[in-house]
């Protein structure tokens, strides 16, 4: 059995691959999706950040009060591209 | 397991020297490459990046990650000819993962200027040794057999045009340039560059300052800021693009597609999503000098409707996500690169329309030699900043996409 432990399960990011970016610097949810493209699958980090903030705070590289999810990018939930046809124009969100 | 080298990419606590030889604005994919190469062609010169937040952090992690050849200007055939012929090496070279795959760019005609274009291009194409070739709509079909081509009158087809993920190309390019003895700050913004006798002194938001024989605007869309500063007039201006991209899927779509009457234009990237972007045809000139990078409902109805018009067969994909990036326009599509007018110690590498990323590779080389050695290369000497104040610019280039 393995004993990878997955921090994202959509794009199989592990916790060394986060320790490894953390050894190498960044500090931050929004480089650390970049880094490692977690939370870029199916749930769009609704299942991730959380626990990726507790990581980064437990690793002291954030504080509560500093960790921040990345921005969070419409639509809140997959949309088929039939049922976006269909949608009436509106003004910008 | 090795253990990497602590802050190898740059991060906020890198330590700054007083004085650098080149300071290079912007950690985008055009600062990064021109700081990896002159790093390497110029040993012992020194060089700092300054990024006003995180790495991939704005057009560069932002884009399609596009690369083509076919373009409507001899110039921009040459040199994407070249980025392309680079990116083949350049996983090796920078160690990462480019996600690099040449399926082919392949336009789309349905007018009959559109035709005219497709065919002034090809035979432009040929004369530079581009290897585009025009087919017919069920030539086409046959190469995505997906698409609706009932009235497509002609297409156009690269085969070593490709995709890439855009966000590894930064980190290399980052790492190899610390490797290489670069500085790079992020999270730290330059408020202000400021002349000092032959050098510049910039101003950081963090309280420092830093003075350079040299200073690269590297900010692209952002570029006005340092600009304006210094009392120089250029006339690239940020506009507002909206992209998205979709659930993964296996390997089903080889080439880039555009859909030059819509403006549409997808593909599929290596991890397996469609990456999708469009003209949005009400968008007066596109303009957003705020940068707000709101994302729109209305892209998502515009697009969906155009794709699923044109490839049917997406209906029932589902989209996970969009955003927005800036195109750094320039008013005749070409970039603007070079000595600044009336500081020619203050070097411009803006204005690439959207089309920046997949220029990078060979334009980040170009300009090191440049600055290395003091000899301008041709295919960048053509985007002379002065253009705009001696009357020289003119409308070279046609095939600006999204």
């Amino acid at each position: 059995m393995s004993d990878r432990i997955f921090v994202c399960r959509c794009e199989d990011v592990t916790l060394t691959e986060i320790d490894h970016t953390i050894a190498r610097g960044l500090a931050t949810v929004e480089e650390i999706k970049r880094y490692t493209g977690l939370g870029t699958g199916p749930c769009q980090g609704k299942e991730c950040v959380a626990l990726l903030c507790r990581i980064l705070i437990d690793r002291g590289v954030l504080t509560p009060a500093s960790a921040q999810p990345f921005t969070a990018r419409p639509p809140v939930e997959p949309v088929t591209f039939a049922t976006l046809a269909a949608s009436e124009d509106e003004e910008d969100a | 397991m090795s253990v990497p080298e602590a802050r190898s990419m740059g991060s906020a606590s890198e330590p700054l020297p007083d004085a650098v030889d080149v300071a290079i604005v912007g950690a985008g994919i055009m600062g990064l490459a021109l700081a990896y190469h002159l790093a390497r062609r110029a040993r012992g010169l020194k060089i700092a990046v300054i990024e006003r937040s995180y790495l991939v952090s704005g057009a560069s992690g932002r884009n399609g990650g596009g690369l083509r050849m076919q373009w409507g200007d001899a110039g921009n055939v040459r040199l994407m000819m070249e980025s392309i012929d680079e990116c083949k090496g350049l996983a090796q070279e920078l160690g990462i993962n480019l996600w690099f795959r040449q399926g082919g760019y392949l336009f789309l005609a349905r007018s009959e200027a559109g035709e005219q274009r497709l065919v002034r291009n090809a035979e432009l194409h040929a004369s530079v040794g581009a290897p585009t070739r025009l087919l017919r709509a069920a030539e086409a079909q046959a190469i995505v057999p997906q698409l609706d081509v009932a009235d497509v009158r002609l297409a156009s087809f690269n085969p070593e045009d490709g995709v890439v993920f855009p966000w590894p190309f930064v980190w290399g390019y980052a790492s190899q340039a610390v490797k290489h003895g670069v500085a790079l700050r992020t999270h730290t913004g330059v408020t202000r560059v400021e002349p000092s006798g032959e050098r510049y002194t910039l101003h950081l938001s963090t309280g420092e300052r830093l003075t350079a024989g040299r200073v690269v605007n590297a900010t692209g869309a952002w570029s006005h800021g340092i600009n304006h500063g210094l009392g120089i007039t250029l006339p690239n201006r940020p506009h507002r693009h909206e992209i998205l991209s979709s659930e993964p899927l296996k390997p089903f779509l080889d080439p880039l597609v555009v859909d030059l009457g819509s403006g549409l234009y997808f593909s599929q990237s290596t991890r397996g999503e469609l990456v999708a972007g469009i003209t949005l045809p009400d968008a007066a000139d596109g303009s957003d000098t705020a940068l707000t990078l709101h994302s729109s409902l209305r892209f998502l109805g515009h697009i969906s409707r155009t794709l699923t018009r044109l490839m049917p067969v997406v209906a029932r994909m589902k989209v996970l996500r969009q955003w927005v990036g800036p195109y750094d326009v320039s008013p005749d599509g070409d970039a603007i690169v070079g000595p600044s007018p009336g500081h020619p110690r203050v070097i411009q590498l803006c204005g690439f329309t959207g089309h920046g990323f997949m220029m990078a590779p060979a334009v980040g080389r170009l300009l090191a030699h440049w600055l290395a050695d003091g000899t301008p290369h041709p295919m960048l000497t053509r985007w002379d900043p002065s253009r705009f104040v001696s009357g020289r610019a003119q409308r070279r280039e046609d095939m600006i996409i999204g």
